[in-house]
């Protein structure tokens, strides 16, 4: 495993002096937590840190860059629609769905691209004009990587359409031909322009003869004595054999063409006949796979890969796919020259002509500053079913590995972790787990928000979850006092003993102010109402309210007893009730019997009995003593004449 | 259904509205607003699809939606609407109404009217001062009604500062009926129920959707009879004899259709995917 490359850079922190003190740092999922403390460098006895803030540092910015933004949700629909695509599909049907999800990801790279190079011309100053500059230009590798995979990899063009895709993968690249092109051509004498013989240079390098073919018959047009061999280098341009798309020949019919067409050329060399134009006369040495001609354009080529393709073009157009690697690096080394050595990129570029999938992901993976591409490219390419299943010693594979590290990175920044939440959800063996991890750490600050994390979590059965962040967002509730809205999270979240500290609460409250806030929710709580026992004493409670205002005494009234004597009212509001029961047991008509009654009094008793003594008092507790035993007396009397009643009305006989 | 334009905006759009057209106008609309939330910096923006000079074949204008200008938001654009031409009201996941000015001379936004502690749970005085968002917005010039997750519902007028009227109620929630011609919803889709009786044959389906925000399109012919046959198939308990026909008009799902708005022929929606869209020919 290879070294990073140089020193790391040193970061700043502004405020923090860090030759004065030391400062300290924990690691969290996508950051760094950095402070100074108290302990000075030099021994001294101060004792207190200068600077007061902790600070948190982030490497991956890339996530916050506006246009980068675009990239990762564009790409999202993209992954969902490829996990979607039915795995039954096989052979033709199959591989033309994955290329074309491959040239999705490309137009999204490259319309970021665009963008990114927009915004480039018309940054202000230097500096951020020179950043996205440099983005642009790391764009365009991942592009320029990512449709070379996708033609040796996914296409898997066979021999003869490889190269065909080959050399459109490098006039997509190479790009200066058109500006060229649009100059000369704009001219008034094209054929005089200084540039005119580059371009047409450029046109064969790139195997475009047709075009080339037009430039020569204009240089035909403009100088009369050169127009016969300009004839005959047309005519050799035109008649170049190549295999084309609806073509039928075989590529032993091609090959057998090209070898005829080839000595043809050499012929053309042997009589020297453009002699007379040593622009045609290197053109012809091109054309005929000669390498010095080819590397005398090495500025014009500009790169390797584009010789190697040429080189290819006029030397072996039948190329094999698995014989690509030797002409790679060969061309790599011929168009180095030892005068350089290569970049990163070339690395990359040596190893996918090798076919070695798993070093041009570990080479990109060090080389990119983020795992959006390493992801992307690594997930199509296991869908193309080539990547072998070896487990890294944590127990997931590749695929999984790089798509968790993105996820984790995606759930790093406020908004995007909802793109997060899709990439876990395909990660077979760790995704569930990992998200059940950090979805519990998004800071919720609006309801609306706990709502989209919630049904997240309940569309997967994460019921852990959901209780964990129902019974936080009830304690928020209860804290700001919103008594209504935390009893509704604690019933989401099954929490039984919640429910009761809110029953509580609102029992409390109507203690001290004699009416329930709420009313509507207590009202319609349904079979919720089971949670817990102090819940479905509230239930009940407010059901007894209703009955009595509905005038429906007797129900009330057995309801009532039914929750002191069941035991489902808490002791402290047996008060309360008795005092409810005071209404009733003065109406005109008898309603509790006497059997009622004596149950009513019953609790009365067992209630005042366990009072406890007061010793010494103060006024306050004295006066409330006071009140509590005028209350009981009354209900005692009004207790007594009820039973008197009740006894004389089920002691006589009816209607009498 | 025609082409929809889609547009990725690098923030989860909360909130879409069109830009009401002035009375009598026969144009189409032309502008709409959208709020954005979850993001560390929030904003209003006002974007367009009107005049590019480019017209296409039909003589519709071609092209998608192009930002106009924007605004700093505080905290979640949680509900958007126009109070008038100009003036666009939002509510603010801190607790803060705004109004917005838009001045059209030099295409910019700005806070014509702010107030900043209009739901709360512990009030401004005391020390545990805590903010509520407020959840939704409703204006009738004008007055503009706010309601927050503090149970507050405030009115407001546009002139004032001080709120004109306070009442404290407990909301909770329901779940949304849908009564009306266009959902959006939770799940990402974005269906179109049409109801109208004109068309001959025609199946019934059921929406299988999460949470869905509702809205009732703006008839655009013929409003009283729309209407009343709409209402009726809505409240029709037989689902197999009043046919509603159902279109789903985005072309793939992803995360969440947040906000829809519709006004005559067009529809503007936003999404969590970060992408906002446009289409100009819904019934054609």
């Amino acid at each position: 495993m290879e070294e990073l490359d140089g020193e790391p850079a040193v970061t700043v922190i502004p405020g923090v002096n860090s030759k004065k003190n030391q400062m300290c740092f924990d690691w969290g999922p996508g950051e760094m937590l950095v402070c100074e403390t108290s302990f000075s460098k030099k021994e001294k006895s101060e004792m207190v840190p200068s600077c007061p803030f902790i600070y948190i540092i982030r490497k991956d910015v890339d996530v916050y860059s506006q246009i980068l933004r675009k990239l990762f949700n564009e790409s999202h629909g993209i992954f969902l629609g490829l996990q979607r695509i039915d795995e039954e599909l096989t052979g033709k049907s199959r591989k033309s769905q994955l290329v074309r999800v491959s040239k999705n990801y490309r137009s999204v790279i490259r319309a970021c691209m665009e963008e990114m190079h927009q915004v480039a011309i018309a940054a202000k100053d230097p500096a951020s004009g020179r950043q996205f500059s440099s983005q642009v230009s790391i764009l365009s590798a991942m592009e320029l990587i990512w449709n070379l995979c996708e033609i040796l990899f996914i296409e898997v063009a066979p021999a003869g359409h490889l190269l065909l895709h080959l050399l459109d993968w490098v006039r997509l690249h190479v790009c200066e031909v058109d500006s060229l092109s649009a100059d000369v051509l704009g001219s008034e004498n094209p054929s005089n322009h200084d540039s005119f013989w580059n371009l047409v240079t450029i046109l064969v390098l790139q195997g475009r003869l047709d075009e080339a073919r037009q430039m020569l018959s204009k240089e035909a047009d403009a100088s009369p004595a050169s127009a016969g061999i300009c004839r005959i280098m047309g005519d050799l341009m035109r008649t170049m054999p190549i295999l084309s798309p609806g073509n039928t020949q075989t590529l032993t019919e091609l090959e057998l063409k090209w070898q005829h067409w080839h000595e043809e050329c050499e012929r053309y060399l042997q009589d020297s006949t453009f002699a007379t134009n040593p622009h045609l006369e290197s053109l012809l040495k091109i054309m005929l796979g000669d390498e010095a001609a080819l590397l005398e354009q090495k500025e014009l080529l500009s790169n390797w890969y584009h010789f190697l393709v040429t080189r290819l073009l006029y030397s072996n157009p039948t190329v094999k796919p698995i014989d690509l690697h030797y002409y790679a690096q060969s061309s790599l080394d011929l168009f180095l020259g030892g005068e350089s050595s290569p970049e990163p990129l070339d690395n990359i570029l040596l190893a996918a002509f090798e076919f070695d999938i798993h070093q041009v992901i570990k080479e990109c993976s060090i080389a990119l500053s983020n795992w959006w591409f390493v992801a992307h490219l690594t997930d199509l390419l296991d869908h193309c079913k080539l990547l072998q299943s070896h487990n890294l010693y944590f127990g997931s594979n590749m695929r999984e590995f790089l798509l968790l590290e993105y996820a984790s990175g995606l759930f790093a920044h406020p908004s995007l972790w909802q793109l997060g939440v899709d990439y876990f959800d395909y990660c077979p063996k760790l995704g569930r787990v990992s998200l059940e991890l950090h979805i519990e750490r998004i800071p919720l600050n609006t309801e609306q928000k706990a709502l989209k994390v919630l049904r997240i979590c309940e569309q997967r059965q994460m019921t852990e979850q959901v209780r964990s962040i129902c019974k936080i967002l009830a304690m928020k509730a209860v804290r700001n006092n919103r008594l209504g809205s935390a009893l509704s999270w604690s019933i989401r979240a099954k929490d039984a003993a919640f429910a009761t500290l809110v029953s509580d609460r609102f029992l409390r409250d109507y203690c001290e102010r004699g009416c329930f806030s709420d009313l509507d929710l207590i009202d319609n709580l349904g079979p919720a109402m089971m949670l817990s026992d102090r819940l479905t004493f509230l239930g009940k409670y407010r059901e007894f309210h209703h009955m009595y205002g509905e005038k429906r005494f007797a129900d009330a009234a057995s309801l009532l007893l039914f929750l002191m004597t069941s035991r489902i009212a808490p002791r402290s509001f047996w008060m309360t009730l008795l005092t409810d029961a005071l209404p009733l047991l003065e109406q005109k008509q008898v309603i509790f019997s006497a059997e009622q009654t004596y149950e009513l009094m019953q609790c009365l008793e067992d209630l005042t009995s366990r009072r406890p003594v007061r010793g010494e008092s103060d006024i306050q507790q004295l006066q409330d003593e006071d009140i509590e035993t005028t209350k009981v007396e009354m209900l005692r009397l009004a207790l007594a004449r009820n039973l008197a009643r009740a006894i004389i009305r089920e002691g006589s006989l009816e209607g009498s | 259904m025609e082409e929809i334009y889609a547009k990725f905006v690098s923030q989860k759009i909360s909130k879409t509205r069109w830009r009401p057209l002035p009375p009598g106008s026969l144009q189409t609309a032309e502008t709409f607003a959208t709020g954005s939330w979850d993001n560390e910096e929030n904003y209003v923006s006002l974007w367009s699809i009107g005049d590019f000079g480019n017209l296409d074949s039909d003589g519709g204008f071609e092209g998608d939606h192009q930002l106009l200008c924007d605004i700093r938001h505080h905290g979640d654009v949680m509900d958007l609407q126009f109070f008038d031409q100009e003036r666009i009201v939002t509510a603010s996941s801190t607790g803060c109404v705004t109004v917005f000015l838009h001045h059209p001379n030099n295409q910019t936004l700005s806070v014509n009217q702010q107030w900043t502690t209009a739901h709360y749970h512990a009030g401004p005085g005391s020390p545990s001062y805590s903010s509520a968002p407020c959840t939704g917005v409703v204006c009738n010039n004008p007055e503009i009604v706010t309601v927050g997750e503090d149970g507050r519902i405030n009115l407001f007028r546009a002139d004032h500062k001080e709120a004109v009227r306070t009442i404290v109620w407990e909301v909770h929630f329901h779940p949304s009926n849908p009564d009306h011609l266009f959902t959006c919803s939770e799940d990402g889709s974005l269906w179109h129920w049409d109801a109208s009786t004109d068309i001959p044959e025609k199946s019934s389906l059921f929406h299988q959707g999460g949470r869905s925000s509702t809205f009732l399109s703006h008839s655009i012919s013929n409003q009283a009879n729309v209407h009343q046959s709409v209402i009726s198939s809505w409240l029709s308990t037989d689902p197999a004899k009043d046919r509603i026909e159902i279109t789903s008009l985005l072309p793939s799902r992803s995360l969440s259709v947040n906000s829809l708005d519709v006004l005559g022929p067009c529809l503007v929606c936003g999404t969590d995917a970060e992408a906002i869209y446009v289409t100009r020919h819904l019934f054609s």
